[in-house]
């Protein structure tokens, strides 16, 4: 089956990341497929690649990287959440005439088209959130 | 075929079990993930309110959010499922939507 | 299942009330955008996101933009199924009169003005859970 996954939080401050990562580590150990990873609201705060968390710690953006490049997965960031929380790549980052972008690796900014999208496509479609 | 309900909050923090329980349909079965779990426990205000609807729907809970919290199977009200993240796929896989009550 | 058009039924249900949170105006970003697609789309507004629709928000005291007329537009994208329920307006002391009168032309009766919001109790409200192909919660 194809599963479409939607993320409503950043890192850290909620559990709905977490949640949405082992569910998605579970999803791949079961033999199913995951169409895209959508991240909403809050949510575009995992795809910055400046946190800096504790060693001791998880750091659930190279989580979420390394997951995305292990199973070749699309994580998507949404591009009018993301401008509004400062989430930018770098054609962002120049056509919005800001001095830097901070994506991280395996994540890409797009429209919500994509999430609408993700309900089409994908068998089954679950939010995690606050 | 059914829908399945997902909580993560605590009863204590927000009424989304409440509403949840209110839009129950014979035959779905709910899930308490994160801080959600703590509703379950044994004696816990809420178990009548989650008793009420085991005729009528499946209930489980997340162990691994279960363990975190310092609590065990047993510490959980009866006919309450406990199923680990593989299971919690396998539900999503079994019903025809999931139903988030954020 | 999806229906025989291939297309799905999309429902975006709306719990919480507006300005605490910013979960109102982007779930409203995700239904315009939404509406392109063309799919069966129905928004449920229970609990506080019946506030959502209340008549006559002002913003000006609290320097946040206000979004409400946008749920006028709706109809607009073709967006006419709005269910509010009952229960939810009752427990905050709310009639349907006190929210933003939302409506849509029928282009199959002439482009007459019919209401988008729907008031259903909650045994109905389960039942369009029950319906749905991809469910959004925000």
């Amino acid at each position: 089956m194809r599963f479409g996954i939607v993320v409503n939080e950043g890192p850290y401050t909620h559990q709905a990341s977490d949640s949405a990562y082992q569910f998605a580590k579970a999803v791949l150990a079961k033999g199913h497929e995951i169409f895209r990873v959508f991240f909403y609201h809050d949510g575009v705060n995992n795809g910055t690649r400046f946190t800096v968390p504790p060693q001791d710690d998880r750091n659930l953006q190279r989580l979420w990287s390394e997951l995305a490049e292990a199973h070749k997965l699309d994580l998507v960031v949404c591009i009018a959440a993301a401008q509004r929380r400062g989430i930018l790549d770098a054609n962002e980052a120049k056509r919005q005439g800001k001095d830097g972008d901070n994506i991280a690796p395996g994540f890409r900014i797009s429209g919500l088209g994509q999430l609408i999208e993700t309900g089409i496509q994908a068998d089954r479609f679950i939010v995690f959130g606050d | 075929m059914s829908t399945l309900h997902t909580i993560n909050k605590s009863p204590f923090e927000r009424p989304s079990l409440t509403s949840c329980l209110d839009h129950v349909a014979q035959g779905d079965a709910v899930l308490m993930i994160e801080d959600g779990v703590v509703g379950a426990r044994k004696g816990c205000a809420f178990v009548d309110a989650l008793r009420a609807k085991q005729t009528s729907c499946a209930l489980y809970i997340l162990g691994p959010d279960l363990a975190a919290r310092g609590m065990k199977a047993e510490d959980i009200a009866e006919g309450i499922g406990i199923v680990d993240y593989g299971g919690f796929v396998d539900l999503v896989a079994g019903a025809a939507r999931v139903c988030a009550w954020l | 299942m999806p229906q025989e058009t291939g297309q799905k039924k999309f429902l975006y249900i709306n719990r919480r009330a507006p300005y605490g949170t910013i979960y109102a105006l982007e779930s409203l970003e995700v239904i315009l955008i939404g509406a392109a697609f063309e799919q069966d789309v129905s928004l449920a507004f229970l609990d506080d996101g019946v506030f959502q629709l209340m008549n006559g928000q002002d913003t000006s005291g609290i320097g946040m933009k206000n979004f409400s007329k946008t749920y006028k537009a709706l109809g607009d994208f073709e967006v006419r199924k709005l269910y509010v329920e009952r229960e939810s307006l009752a427990e905050r002391g709310l009639a349907v009169e006190d929210l933003m009168p939302i409506t849509y032309e029928d282009e199959n009766e002439d482009y007459a003005e019919k209401p988008s919001i729907h008031l259903v109790d909650r045994s109905e409200m389960t039942r369009i859970i029950s319906e749905q192909d991809v469910i959004l919660s925000f």
